[in-house]
């Protein structure tokens, strides 16, 4: 399941980015990364990307700004937050505001990689039902053609 | 030596409130004693030589009075009565005794003397008759002038006596009558002024001669007295002694501490003085104003006493509010150390926060390329350096999931994770918090037991820094009970305004020299790497924001109990909630 899962990392903090997405890719996972908001944004327009692993606090556009703009654009889209700190406030809100889950730095990689599976599986769900219901309702207007 | 500092401050200040309080008491009674012991002094004294003026007037116009009326008599007598009558013994002797019948004993004799100074007639006690007063100083004056009084003399019977004598025409010359008037009676006339005890009076001739008989001895020579009037009254505007007539007033003069009051008789030949002792004179004022000095005394000793007792209070007062305010100040620099320190935690584990994650990630990485540096290895046939590298890296983790917990607990001390209040039941987070401490308690051979209470009142808390409140206590707990095993009580109260939330465990207990340190950031006493000194301080931190108290008692061998006091929501505090 993992090699099917197309991740975005964002993070400003290049060597963390680096690692994080060498760490991911050797594990199977097909992945991205961008160093701001900004840049996810202009990626998530351009590429299919199941899950997005969101950094709070970053410069410019921060974490809770990029994760509304993604849920306006994107709501398909499963974000999980990265806290560099403890403030668990920011994750709450991160999560009212649609994330799927948050994470504290430094975190477990099998952790992480739990959490990108389930949200790509909540995704997965999510498409299916909305396929499901499309096709339902294409059913009922092929009904309705004979 | 900041001990004796302060007690020289607070004795100086004693003095000096003391000092101030006697000169502000003092001063005015100072300036009323002086200015009203002045005025009620000169008042007085006006007051009490008035009134011997008054007396001495009264008596001097009485002897004028008296004079005159005798000369008078003998006027009216000398006039009426025939010369041959005058000049007869007999008739003269008839005349004395119907005088002495209507007037009393005041006349002793009579005599009449003829212009050559030869006594004619003579009636009386003496043995006069035909003596000749030619030489005598007072025919002298009575020849010069109608009528005379003489001066007290002794004269030809050898007793003190004065006469008055009237002229009487007689052919071409003159006759002269005259009369010898009682010198005690006149004296008695005189000793009848008498105020107090040492006031008296006398009569003194311009020769200062006494004209009365004196029981007493004067403390000055009746010159003196004279002189010493008279130099005073040059000034005065009563005008000269010498130079006054018998309508001239009373004047006084104080010599050595006897009073001197003169008044002028007989037309200024003879003077009225009356003589007293000052200290007699003005004895009530005297008193007064020992009275007085008493009274001033008295209220000096007082406003001593008041000025001692009240700096001493005061003071005592001011000793304690400063101690007092020094105490608050310490809490409030214990305080602010707090805050302060919160920031450079909060700012530290920020800044570190992310490179340990980094770090954490690059030893990940290296375990993650383990596998292939295995192979790499066993061709080189090092397979020992695999076993190396991956303790490396697992102590790295290790490491830096310490690192993690620290900075956490430096940002929960800063301002806890989740501070939002709302309406809490503490036995709910108590059963969490229970339900996931309860396998570690059985790990640690400790049995946990829960006592909530049915009837608690819901209190205004985050649930999450409640739970880190009751974790820590209990992990506390559980440390310090350790090895041994033992029990570990939780309890719920309710007291009055208060849910009180007992967490009591049969540990060693804390030696009572670290009790009051406990709740310091910083402060532990778990081995180097095990404890990071901010467990209590967080408690203490977030009990203290939702308005509680914690609280500690320990007996070492026996345990310890923490107990945290949380107060039940207000009726006032409803629309409060929420409030971060």
């Amino acid at each position: 399941m993992i090699e099917s899962i197309k991740l975005l990392v964002v993070d400003d903090e290049l060597d963390f980015l680096e690692t994080l997405m060498k760490r991911l890719r050797k594990r199977g996972v097909h992945v991205q990364g961008v160093k701001s908001g900004e840049e996810a944004l202009e990626c998530l327009g351009r590429e299919p990307i199941d899950v997005v692993i969101l950094d709070v606090k970053m410069p410019g556009m921060d974490g809770l700004e990029t994760l509304k703009a993604i849920k306006a654009k994107h709501p398909l889209v499963e974000v999980i937050m990265l806290t560099g700190h403890a403030n668990v406030e920011t994750a709450v809100t991160g999560m009212e505001l649609g994330a799927f889950d948050y994470l504290m730095k430094p975190m477990d990689i099998d952790e992480l990689l739990y959490k990108v599976q389930d949200a790509y599986q909540k995704k997965m769900l999510h498409e299916t039902r909305i396929a499901l219901r499309r096709k339902i309702a294409e059913g009922g207007n092929e009904d309705e053609d004979k | 030596m900041m001990k004796n500092n302060e007690d020289t401050y607070y004795k100086s200040l004693r003095r000096t409130i003391a000092l101030i309080i006697v000169a502000v008491s003092l001063f005015p009674l100072f300036l009323l004693a002086a200015v009203a012991g002045y005025r009620f002094h000169t008042s007085y004294r006006g007051k009490v030589i008035s009134h011997l003026q008054e007396i001495v007037e009264k008596h001097a116009r009485q002897i004028d009075q008296f004079l005159l009326e005798k000369l008078a008599e003998i006027q009216t007598l000398a006039t009426i009565t025939p010369v041959e009558e005058l000049t007869s013994s007999a008739s003269l002797a008839e005349i004395l005794y119907s005088f002495q019948k209507s007037f009393g004993g005041v006349y002793v004799d009579f005599g009449c003397v003829d212009s050559s100074g030869y006594q004619v007639a003579y009636a009386g006690p003496f043995h006069l008759a035909r003596a000749n007063y030619a030489k005598a100083e007072w025919f002298k004056k009575a020849s010069a002038q109608p009528y005379f009084i003489s001066d007290v003399f002794l004269g030809l019977r050898g007793l003190p006596h004065f006469i008055v004598a009237v002229q009487v025409p007689y052919k071409d010359s003159f006759l002269i009558l005259r009369a010898t008037i009682n010198f005690l009676g006149f004296t008695r006339l005189v000793e009848s002024v008498r105020v107090g005890e040492t006031g008296r009076a006398f009569i003194l001739n311009r020769q200062g001669e006494y004209q009365t008989a004196v029981s007493f001895q004067p403390k000055l020579e009746p010159k003196q007295i004279l002189e010493s009037l008279a130099s005073k009254s040059a000034d005065a505007p009563s005008g000269s002694l010498r130079a006054v007539n018998g309508a001239s007033s009373v004047i006084y003069k104080e010599i050595d501490g006897t009073l001197y009051l003169a008044r002028p008789l007989k037309k200024g030949d003879w003077f009225l003085i009356y003589e007293q002792n000052s200290r007699d004179a003005f004895s009530e004022l005297y008193s007064a104003r020992r009275f007085s000095i008493a009274l001033v005394a008295l209220s000096i000793i007082t406003v001593i006493f008041i000025a001692w007792a009240l700096s001493y209070k005061v003071v005592g007062r001011i000793e304690q509010v400063d101690r007092e305010k020094e105490m608050l100040s310490e809490q409030v620099i214990q305080t602010g150390k707090l805050a302060s320190l919160g920031e450079l935690a909060a700012g530290v584990a920020h800044e570190i926060n992310n490179p340990i994650a980094i770090m954490v990630e690059e030893a990940g990485w290296i375990e993650d390329l383990l596998p292939d540096i295995q192979a790499v290895a066993q061709s080189a046939g090092r397979e020992d350096l695999i076993t190396e590298i991956a303790n490396t890296v697992h102590q790295i983790k290790t490491q830096g999931a310490r690192c993690k917990d620290i900075t956490q607990k430096l940002l929960s001390f800063a301002r806890g994770s989740d501070a939002r209040v709302q309406e809490v039941n503490v036995n709910d987070v108590i059963e969490d918090v229970v339900g996931v401490i309860s396998q570690k308690a059985k790990y640690d051979r400790v049995t946990l037991k829960v006592e909530c209470s049915n009837g608690l009142k819901p209190v205004f808390a985050s649930p999450s820094e409640l739970q880190q409140v009751l974790l820590n206590l209990i992990n506390n707990s559980l440390d310090a009970m350790d090895a041994q095993g033992g029990d570990l009580i939780v309890r719920t109260a309710q007291e009055n305004g208060w849910v009180v939330i007992t967490v009591a465990d049969t540990g060693p207990g804390i030696p009572e020299s670290v009790l009051p340190r406990i709740f310091d950031p910083f402060f532990t006493t778990k081995p180097v790497g095990k404890g990071t000194g901010l467990g209590l301080s967080i408690c203490y931190g977030i009990v203290k924001r939702l308005g509680g108290e914690i609280t500690v008692d320990s007996v070492v061998g026996q345990g310890t109990t923490f107990k945290v006091y949380l107060p039940v929501i207000q009726e006032k505090r409803e629309g409060d909630n929420g409030g971060e």
